[in-house]
């Protein structure tokens, strides 16, 4: 795959289509992946890589990519594109100045599952038929890959590209997923028991923003956390939870909007399940207004920003948050 | 630092008896920034406002803050005063501590707190309100009249007469609408084309007026003043400006067995027609669901015989656009449909009929050329039952919970002309109540009971059921005698309930204007702006605006066009300047805010921008047209970035509000 990638890539930059290539690269170690910008054979060949580690998201980067001189390649999984068809809507990514291979997506490796094994100084990892052969300073190791699964891949949506130029690999179905399970076990806790439930794990955030930064829904110029005049950027907490109102802010900020590309939970170093929060809209916004997949497609209304006559009434939706 | 005044109302009793105001002023004149707080029994009288202009000018005041009644009620008033204080209008606030507190409380110490605590919002806000001026947009004197029965071309010929240019815009190949179908009018008896077709000639001669026949509004854009306006013409395969209405392709045409809409369906048209000899414009119209020409290439008989050349079958529909200051909205109503009636046999007794095909029965052009006779056997009918509120005044979900309002006058007509005309005929009448208001209208139904000898019997008909002999057994109950009755009847009439036009509803859309849950037109205020409706440069005529007869849509016709002449007598108009604007630094050009945008007034633009390192960048960012916003804030709470903002009532002013209630 890795291969005919690159074979494409060069191609594309050789016959004049693109001056730019949108990929990944490795860091200090395997498992230590970074998305990265290309502009040559040589680069692309030396470092480009494309494995089961390379989970990032490309189409945030796209926002700023697609504005520069140029068209950008940009490979993405079936999930990205979710996220990137979102972005042409709201016009933040210029889709003329991009050209999109759709790769096959997960599932996808989480290290912190292989290290949660006690399994450290790992070098390298290797798939051999569902079986995980993890070389180590200390010696070899193996693991069932189902285990190592990363769990934006475990609750996935969807194996269809719905943005694409051109497809390596074959396109897939939307899945029949059971993303919401979990978001259905929070609603049938008692208030106070969900309380904790949030307390306990926002409590662990170090208001890093790394789930914002990462965000492909988070795009805005000049972003309310930052924005002096928004009153609440820098503002000291009065208690210990209003902290925590951040990851309801933001929650509210991309509901609608949010494709559900897990990215938030994936990057938080304190591995709270930021996702959850945003399934939640995603799911009462299914119930209410009628099935909705932001980013399927870039022309349809988000149900929260039209109104049709045969819409919910607001009582519905009060006694929905009655116990 | 601020100097604001605080001015609290007594309105009488109206506030002082549920609100210690003197309370609330001594409270209210310790809050920061506050320089006089003062009470007074009746702010609104001309004492009242001087007080406000006074302390505006002896305190030098930079905000006023009056708590009395709903904004809706004097905002206007005190604005008015400040500015004539040397004061900008817009550094007024009202606390409503009237409809929003005495009104609902009943204990004092409670609504002396809440009075108190929404002073404190008010003051919140007034501390940030900037000055605000109000911008001009320019009127198009044109007016457009949609709908062009009675009501249209009465507001139509009104604005004509008064000077200004007027486009009617008719669904229908003929203007005239359904007075057309009638054949005599309540209470004087006269003929009513003998009444409208003067005025349908009258509305095509007049070169102010510009007849869209056959032809809807497909979009509409803009505001008031300045509307756009996009007609289109229904493509009718006859070129208008050619055709001579002289009929012939009417005669000749092959195709005889299309249903006559004219005459409700009880005779047959052909496929090119003219819907009645006063049409106006006397044009053909091919009807191409039933031309054989058109539907498979066969025929063109029409073409042949038609020596003005006018027929043209390959004509498609045509858009028009057009700019107008001012929209009148004249559809008109239908009679409802019956299929949800079986008891009274409607669908399968040819001899049940609805009380607008009773008009075209007895009328002179109608099918049987003006003599009553059964539609089943053509034999004279000698014992009629009418039956009233067919669907109105109903509860049961099957119809109209309104009533109808014009159903027992033309009853009562049918009755007198039947019993005139045909004395050997017996009438019955089943009614709920009789309502006859309105001038000469119960001296009419007395002269139906008492000199015509028509029996009204107050109760319902419980079944109409068609017998071997071609009668109709109609069985009904006596409410006053107490008894059941079986009637013998030769025919039926259905006072069928009415509705509006069904082509209302998307219009109400493409007009942002309101409706109510029946679809008629929402007044601006049922009492005090009745031809007006809630969006601005919308006038409303005739019964799409609720059940009305001739006279009462004429009056509200002539209404509808003074308020549209009052509009378009303006070189300009004063804007709102409470409108929305975007924070271009902010914006991230999204979409998101044009999409809930219920006026369009918000358009992006690619936009030129200094960032750092001396560099430039391109944006999409949103611009909001000042004139056709309307201040509704449905903007500044669904853009995600918090780029829009409204005057008069920014976000940091709401929280500023939402803080000081908190405090």
């Amino acid at each position: 795959m890795q291969e005919a990638m690159i074979k494409r890539a060069v191609q594309l930059l050789a016959d004049g289509t693109v001056n730019r290539v949108m990929g990944w690269k490795r860091g200090e170690f395997v498992y230590d992946i970074t998305p990265a910008v290309f502009t040559t054979a040589e680069e692309l060949e030396k470092d480009f890589v494309c494995d089961d580690f390379t989970q990032a998201n490309l189409s945030k980067y796209l926002v700023k990519e697609s504005r520069k001189e140029g068209k950008i390649l940009a490979f993405l999984k079936p999930c990205d594109t979710y996220s990137f068809n979102q972005l042409v809507k709201e016009h933040r990514i210029i889709r003329e100045n991009v050209y999109v291979i759709g790769i096959p997506g997960g599932p996808k490796l989480d290290i912190e599952k292989i290290k949660a094994k006690g399994i450290t100084g790992i070098l390298s990892v290797e798939n051999e038929n569902y079986t995980l052969k993890i070389e180590t300073i200390y010696g070899t190791e193996t693991m069932p890959f189902s285990e190592a699964v990363s769990g934006k891949c475990s609750g996935c949506k969807s194996k269809k590209h719905v943005a694409y130029d051109e497809l390596i690999g074959d396109d897939g179905e939307v899945l029949d997923s059971n993303r919401f399970d979990m978001v259905a076990k929070l609603e049938n806790m008692t208030s106070q028991e969900r309380f904790d439930f949030w307390r306990g794990e926002l409590s662990k955030c170090i208001r890093c923003n790394a789930c914002r930064n990462v965000c492909p829904a988070c795009t805005c110029e000049n972003c309310v956390f930052d924005n002096p005049k928004s009153g609440i950027d820098q503002k000291a907490a009065a208690d210990s939870f209003e902290e925590k109102m951040f990851h309801i802010i933001r929650a509210f900020h991309v509901a609608g909007r949010c494709t559900d590309c897990g990215e938030c939970s994936r990057v938080c170093p304190q591995n709270i399940p930021l996702h959850l929060l945003n399934r939640k809209f995603i799911k009462d916004i299914n119930e209410l207004y009628g099935e909705y997949q932001a980013g399927a497609d870039t022309t349809s209304r988000a149900p929260l920003n039209n109104y049709n006559a045969d819409d919910c009434e607001p009582s519905v939706v009060h006694e929905r948050g009655v116990e | 630092m601020q100097r604001i005044g605080v001015f609290v109302c007594h309105c009488g009793t109206n506030i002082a008896a549920t609100v210690d105001v003197k309370a609330v002023a001594e409270a209210l004149g310790h809050e920061a920034g506050v320089v006089i707080s003062q009470d007074y029994q009746y702010m609104c009288s001309e004492s009242g406002q001087n007080l406000v202009k006074n302390a505006i000018k002896e305190h030098k005041l930079t905000g006023v803050v009056v708590c009395s009644c709903s904004p809706r009620m004097h905002e206007n008033t005190f604005r008015k005063a400040a500015a004539s204080a040397g004061l900008n209008p817009y550094l007024v606030e009202i606390a409503n501590i009237r409809e929003q507190c005495s009104w609902i409380h009943k204990d004092i110490a409670s609504a002396t707190e809440k009075a108190i605590i929404l002073g404190r919002a008010a003051i919140a806000k007034v501390h940030l309100n900037t000055p605000l001026t109000s911008m001009e947009s320019p009127v198009v004197k044109r007016a457009l009249v949609i709908g062009g029965g009675i009501a249209g071309i009465q507001t139509a010929l009104d604005i004509a007469e008064a000077g200004f240019e007027v486009d009617i815009v008719e669904k229908e190949p003929t203007i005239g609408g359904k007075m057309a179908q009638i054949d005599k009018t309540f209470p004087t008896l006269d003929c009513a084309a003998c009444i409208l077709t003067p005025k349908m000639v009258e509305a095509s001669q007049n070169e102010k007026i510009t007849i869209h026949s056959f032809s809807e509004v497909s979009d509409v854009k803009g505001f008031v003043g300045n509307f756009t306006v996009t007609i289109k013409k229904k493509a009718r395969y006859v070129d208008e400006t050619k055709c001579t209405g002289c009929g012939l392709c009417t005669e000749k045409c092959p195709m005889k067995k299309v249903p006559n809409e004219f005459n409700m369906g009880l005779d047959n048209r052909r496929a090119v027609y003219i819907p009645f000899a006063q049409a106006v414009p006397k044009v053909a119209t091919i009807d191409p669901n039933y031309c054989m020409m058109l539907k498979n290439g066969k025929c063109g008989v029409c073409s042949k015989v038609c020596s003005a050349g006018a027929i043209d079958y390959k004509q498609t529909d045509r858009f028009v656009e057009q700019k107008y200051g001012a929209i009148v909205v004249a559809t008109g109503f239908n009679p409802i449909k019956l299929d949800k009636y079986d008891e009274f046999a409607y669908s399968y007794c040819p001899d049940v009929v609805t009380s607008l095909e009773l008009e075209r029965l007895m009328n002179a052009a109608g099918p049987n050329g003006g003599t009553l006779l059964r539609p089943s056997d053509k034999t004279h009918p000698h014992t009629i039952v009418f039956v009233q509120c067919v669907g109105s005044r109903c509860d049961d979900g099957k119809g109209k919970q309104y009533c109808s309002k014009i159903c027992c006058m033309y009853t009562a007509k049918h009755a007198m002309l039947i019993r005139e005309k045909y004395p050997d005929t017996e009438v019955y009448v089943f009614y709920i109540d009789v309502r006859t208001p309105g001038k000469n209208f119960d001296e009419f139904y007395r002269r139906a009971v008492e000199q015509y000898n028509v029996h009204y019997i107050k109760g319902m008909v419980g079944k109409v059921s068609p017998k071997a002999d071609g009668k109709i057994d109609v069985q009904a109950s006596d409410l006053l005698a107490g008894e059941q009755l079986h009637i013998n009847a030769d025919m039926v009439v259905l006072a069928a309930a009415i509705e509006p036009d069904k082509t209302a509803r998307p219009l109400a859309t493409m007009l942002t204007t309101q409706m109510d849950t029946n679809d008629f037109f929402t007044e601006a205020h049922p009492k005090l702006r009745p031809v007006e409706s809630a969006t601005a440069g919308i006038f409303l005529s005739g019964a799409c605006q609720g059940p009305k007869d001739i006279p009462e849509t004429v009056a509200q016709a002539s209404a509808a066009a003074a308020k549209a002449i009052g509009l378009l007598c303006k070189n300009s108009i004063t804007c709102n300047p409470c409108v929305a604007h975007s924070d271009e630094l902010m914006c991230n050009g999204c979409s998101a805010c044009e999409k809930v945008c219920p006026y369009g007034a918000i358009t992006y633009q690619d936009k030129e921008f200094r960032m750092p390192n001396r560099t430039t960048a391109v944006r999409r960012v949103a611009s909001v047209n000042p004139a056709v916003c309307q201040g509704c804030g449905a903007c500044t709470v669904a853009c995600p970035s918090g780029a829009m903002d409204l005057n008069g009532f920014s976000n940091s002013q709401i929280m500023a509000e939402v803080d000081a209630i908190c405090k």
